[in-house]
Parts: C-alpha cells; structure tokens; sequence
C-alpha cells in the first residue's frame, strides 16, 4: 500500500542523505521526495511517498525517527490528509492542436505559463492521479518534457506536525 | 576562559570526557592533533600497526568496561582502515567515538591527497557521525559525540575534523558542557509501565515460558536483574551469542545458546515454548532460523531499548521500549508484589521436558582414538586452566562455536566477539584492549589460523606495550566454517578454503619477542597449556593442531524451524 510520510528534520548538512541512504541500505522503496526548509529556518520538512506492507511501513517510520537529525514524523495516510503535487509539462502546441490543448489545460484547472509558436509550458496542480490523467488526456506525442515536484502533504483538520 | 587550539581542544575534551586510552595512528590530517597529545600525559595513546586493529582495540574495551572506547585516525585511508572496526561496533551496539582527520576545508570535494568522504562511507554502520565546521564547536561536538555513542541503543559515532580546524596558532575560547541536550534524539529511560504489567501477568500464567537474554542486557547492564527474575521465577533461559555470560552457565536453569549453533536443549525449549521473554536480544537471522516457522507456539514479549527492533523479524505481542535495566527492576518490584505465582506444576513439567532433551544430546562429541585433538577438548581445557574466569576474545569461525558453546561464562562482559559482523581478525586486537585495561586479569584470544593471519601484524604493538595475553590458535589449516560448509553443501569440494604455506607461528612469535607453545596431540594439551598461562607477563602464542575434520554441532538445518538440527554429521533430529 502508498504511504506518505512527513518528516520534520534538522536542516543541517547530511541529513538529507542519511533519509535516502536509510533507504537504499534497508531496501525501503522511495517514489517521490522533496525537502525543503520550513517557516523555521533550523528545520526542512521532507516528504516522503512509499509503498509497502505493514510491517515494512512500520520499519520505515521506526528507522526513520532513529536517525539522530529527524525531530518528528508522521503517516499521512494513517489519516484524512491533503496531498498535492506540481508538474511543470512542455507540450508540442502548434497548428490544429494549439486550441485542443488549450481546452484541455483549462480543464484541468492549468495554467500556461510560457508560451512560444510551437510550444506551451504548462504549469499543473494535483494529486498524483490527477497529473496522470491530464498526460493521458493530452496523449504522450504531444510531450516534450515534464518536471513534477514529487508529492508534498498535510493532515486535514487541526492537526499538525511541529515541534 | 581559556584559550586554546582546536587541536588542544580535542585532547582537552577527551580528558575532560573522563578517556584515559585512546588508540590511533598518526598521518597528515591529525599532525596538529598529535602534537597536542604529546605535550599533556593524562591521555595516553596506543599505536597500532593498522587503524582497524584500533578500532578493535577500542570496541573491546567498550565491551569489557561498559564505557565507550575512543580512537584517532588520520583521513583517507587512515579513516577507511577504521571502517571494518566501526562496521563491527555497529552490528553489536557498542559505544566508541572516532576521531577522523580531513583535508583542510577548502580542499574537500577536490580529489586532494589522502582524502576520502568518511561521512559518506561510514554513514550506514555508524549511529550518528558529525563535520566540524567551525573549531569553536569541537568541544560540544566531542561532547554529543560521547553522549550519542553511549546512551539509548549504543554505538560508534564518528567526528570528522577537517586539518584547519586544529590549527595551533588559532586559539578559541574553551569550555567542556556537563551535558547537551538534542530536540531530536530523546531515546527512552524506562518502559511503559502499562506494558510491564502486561507482561507480568503474562509471564506468570506461562506454562511453558524460555527467558531470552540478549547482548542488551549485557551491554545494558541488567544481568543481575535478569538473573534475579529468572531464579524467582525458576524459568529456563537462553542466552544468545552475544548475550553469553549474562545468566551464569552453571546454573541449572541455564540451557544454553539458541540458534543456528544453539544447544539441542535451547532450540527445543524454544520451539516448544508457549512464551518467550526476550531481554535485549533482536531475533536476528543466526538465532531465529526462518522466520515462518519460528516457535509457533510463543508469544513475544520483547524488551528493547530501540523500537526499530521489536517486530523486526518476529512480531511481538508485548512490546516494551526501554532500557533492560530499568524494566527488569519494573518487572522484579511488581513480582515482589504480586499475589500470583507460576503455575508450579505446569513449570514443573516443563523442567521434566527440558531435563529430557538435556539427556539427549548435552554438548556431547566423539573423541580420537589416535590422539589427534578435537577443538571442543581444547576449549574445555582452556576453561579448566583459566578457573572460567578469563576474558575470552574471539575470532570469527568454527573456534567461535567452540569458545561460545565449550568455554562456560558465568560472568557478563568477559565473552567479547563480533557476533554481528563476523569480523576475522577482530579476537587479538580485541584481547589487547582488554589487557590493556586489566592487566591483572587473564585474557585469551580464541583464534584460527585464518582469522589470526588477518591482524597478526599486533604481535608489534603487543611488544611495544607490553600486552601478555594468550592465543590460543585452533590450527586446522583450514577455514573451518567455510570448509564446514563445503562438506555439508557442496559435496566437500573444498574451494580456496585450506590455508596452504602457513608461516611457522612459533618462529613468528619469538620474531616480535613473544613465546609460543606448540600442542600437537591430547597427550600435550594439559602440559602445553599450563606452561603457556604460567608465563604470566609473556605473550604466548599457543599453536594447537586440531583435527579438521570436525563440524560444529548442532547446526540448525536451513530454511527450517528452531527444533530442526543435525547433531552430527550422521544424526539429525
């Protein structure tokens, strides 16, 4: 099953790459990571998307919080959570397809934010689901190039992850 | 405040730290450092012929005192010499602080002369490791250093100080903290109270209970505790290899090893059991057999100290997260109290049990008519000798069995090996740390030819010294385990695992200025090793001829359960 851990870490140098290298060394699977500082510049969030069975999940979060730098951590599916994604898509855009992709950016709430005679880049918001359909929609052809950020999440309702 | 260096710093931490030994070897990066120790006395260095032997040195010293062991290393190949020794503290969770000296800051990342990114390289068998990037933190750092290495679940931490940083004529304020504190690392001081209880009703309505200790308890310091628990209770126990010595071997309820080379009695007793309390011991994959079929009839409860242990390979139906020690105390108070006892008539069945597979299999071999020595007598001989109260470090292979299955601890922190790892060359060293230590103790390295060959460059370092310990090295010119192997699973081809042009040991000895003791036959034994520990402050090396045809028994059949073992090469159950 997909999870998605945040961690809060110590925004020092390595700390980052003792979180990847736990999971190369323990053969933990890793589908998507970003990390960056938060509001409190001693600290990075990092967000993690993962897929295994309990157990192994289990083993993730434990080896995860017993790495010295990782203050706090939390399985967002183990609750109601929002998860986002952002993709930066660059289409091939010309002649009679201009205006069909156009209509299906609009439909999928995008946005064009670079445009040139043959190509629109495409900004896109979504869960990861959401970004699949849209390169289905548009039909692999017409795709040069995408950049996704890898998912970031937050827990609905009240609760929050802090120190 | 005091000015000083940051190469003065680091020695001044350390004395302020409480270390008396540290063990290293000089080069580049560290000049600074080393110039700094050898203007003070109250730190005192062991130079080694090769960086890991320092790091063993340091690991069993660990290990026979309960404190951490320090050592100094230059960068580079300094460093990465020091990773085998690291990696094997690891495995056994044993505390020990390496410094490491690195190129000066603005040439790391450019390929300079003897630079290696140990950070990189140590970071999956060490519990923490830490850059210095400034020299005014070397003191805190140093500090975190010892606190990270040797609370919660120890282990090595590695602090790398690039050459700038130690610069003499840069002088810093100096202040040594009493403590630190880290947001992010609060491992536990006691177990859940509601968890304990739990386990105490549980453990007292057991009908067929097996106490597991484990090299937490000894690292942990619980072994009275366990000891105290297990006699009120009158429950049999099991100490895993690395918790050997924790529960006295001559007592009674004592069954052995489990696991792969387990006792008959232990692994029965374990598969049979309907509850297993497990102190300090992680299931690894030597102990358990496979996992599916481990004791299917237990409960778990397990006591760690570092969560990511329970439920690792065998699920735990009680799991409690805290240090052995303070459990066990727990566990003791509330059996002091409590209203019920054991099922005596249940517990008294289960002895009956036990007694029986006792009876059939009890650690018994078969002896040569031709005199040719089997290496369980010369084990059993070495514990005669020593009154069983030696400090025994040991090799890695079929001698380890031997010295874990024939050498009976009845004291904690005197069996000192890597059980983790497996690291060949890790028994001299380890001995020489402990020697070093408690020179008024006997101390044996039980070792192989193979093994030895691996860091018998010490022989140096023991002259210079003065480090008479004793080595006792079981000579079958083979790499028993491996050739164990290749009979029982490759039709006996014997692929590079016979120790061809062997050098001539005693020579070797007496080259360094040591003794040696040649065994040849079971008509020499006695004599040969009385002579070996009469010479008190001589190192001897005693070179037994062990027949090498011998397998250690039982060996649990792969892939199996707990109860599923060959006893002898003829007999399985």
């Amino acid at each position: 099953m997909r999870h998605i851990i945040a961690v809060l870490m110590e925004n020092e140098a390595g700390a980052l790459s003792r979180v990847v290298g736990l999971f190369s060394q323990r053969n933990f699977n890793i589908e998507t990571l970003n990390v960056a500082p938060t509001e409190d510049p001693t600290l990075s969030r990092l967000t993690v998307t993962t897929t295994g069975n309990d157990r192994v999940i289990e083993q993730i979060t434990k080896q995860l919080n017993k790495l010295i730098e990782v203050v706090k951590l939390v399985d967002l599916t183990d609750g109601d959570h929002i998860e986002r994604e952002m993709m930066l898509i660059k289409l091939k855009a010309a002649g009679q397809h201009r205006d069909e992709i156009k209509r299906t950016v609009d439909i999928f709430r995008g946005q064009i934010v670079d445009v040139t005679s043959s190509v629109y880049t495409v900004q896109l918001t979504g869960d990861q689901a959401k970004l699949d359909a849209f390169i289905n929609a548009i039909g692999e052809t017409y795709v040069l190039e995408t950049v996704r950020s890898g998912v970031s999440g937050i827990a609905r309702g009240e609760k929050v992850l802090s120190i | 405040m005091e000015m000083l260096s940051g190469a003065e710093m680091v020695i001044r931490s350390l004395q302020d730290e409480g270390v008396d030994y540290i063990y290293g070897y000089p080069g580049g990066s560290v000049l600074h450092i080393y110039d700094a120790l050898f203007q003070q006395a109250k730190v005192k260095h062991v130079l080694v012929r090769h960086e890991q032997a320092a790091t063993h040195m340091a690991d069993a010293y660990a290990r026979a005192s309960g404190k951490p062991g320090v050592v100094l290393v230059t960068s580079g190949p300094g460093a990465t010499n020091a990773v085998t020794g690291i990696a094997t503290a690891y495995m056994d969770s044993i505390p020990m602080v390496v410094i490491s000296g690195q190129v000066m800051s603005h040439l790391i990342g450019e390929d300079a002369f003897q630079e290696t990114d140990i950070l990189g390289v140590s970071r999956p068998v060490v519990k923490h490791n830490f850059a210095i990037k400034d020299p005014k933190d070397i003191p805190e750092t140093i500090k975190k250093a010892f606190y990270v290495a040797s609370s919660g679940r120890p282990g090595p931490v590695v602090v790398d100080i690039p050459k700038d940083m130690t610069t003499p004529t840069d002088k810093f304020e100096y202040h040594y903290p009493d403590k630190v504190e880290m947001r992010s690392y609060n491992p536990a001081t006691r177990g859940h109270s509601g968890q304990i209880k739990k386990a105490m009703d549980m453990l007292l309505s057991a009908k067929r209970p097996v106490i597991l200790v484990g090299g937490g308890t000894v690292g942990g310091g619980a072994c009275e505790e366990a000891v105290a628990l297990a006699r009120q209770l009158n429950y049999p126990v099991s100490t895993t290899l690395m918790g050997l010595g924790g529960f006295p071997a001559s007592d009674r309820q004592w069954l052995g090893m489990p696991g792969m080379h387990g006792s008959y009695e232990a692994n029965m007793a374990l598969h049979h059991a309907d509850l297993i309390l497990s102190l300090g011991a992680r299931f690894d994959d030597r102990v358990t057999n496979s996992t599916e079929k481990f004791c299917p009839t237990a409960r778990v409860i397990h006591v760690d100290i570092d969560p990511s242990s329970i439920s690792k390979t065998i699920a735990a139906d009680v799991p409690i997260v805290g240090p052995t020690k303070s459990v066990t105390q727990e566990m003791l108070a509330l059996l002091g109290k409590s209203k019920t006892t054991p099922d005596a008539d249940a517990i008294a069945s289960w002895w009956e049990q036990i007694d029986q597979w006792r009876e059939r299999h009890g650690g018994r071999y078969d002896i040569n008519d031709d005199g040719l020595l089997k290496p369980q007598q010369v084990m059993e001989a070495v514990h005669r000798i020593t009154n069983g109260d030696a400090y025994v470090c040991s090799d890695v292979g079929q001698h380890q069995m031997y010295a874990a299955q024939y050498y009976k601890f009845d004291k904690p922190n005197r069996w000192i090996n890597s059980g983790g790892l497996g690291t060949m060359g890790f028994g001299f060293p380890a001995a020489m740390g402990v020697k070093l230590h408690y020179p008024e103790a006997e101390v044996v390295c039980v070792t192989g030819e193979g093994s030895f060959q691996m860091n018998l460059q010490e022989f140096s370092t023991c002259s210079q010294y003065g480090l008479p310990v004793k080595i006792v090295c079981l000579n079958n010119q083979s790499l028993g385990m491996v050739r164990q192997w290749q009979d029982m699973n490759y039709e006996s081809r014997h692929s590079q695992s016979y120790m061809q042009s062997l050098p001539d040991f005693e020579a070797l000895a007496r080259a360094y200025g040591h003794e040696a003791v040649t065994i040849n036959n079971a008509d020499e034994l006695e004599s040969g090793l009385e002579k070996a520990f009469a010479m008190k402050d001589k190192l001897v090396f005693i070179n037994v001829y062990v027949d090498p045809t011998e397998h250690v028994y039982p060996m649990q059949v792969p892939k199996a359960s707990m109860r599923d073992m060959w006893l002898s090469k003829t007999e399985r159950t």
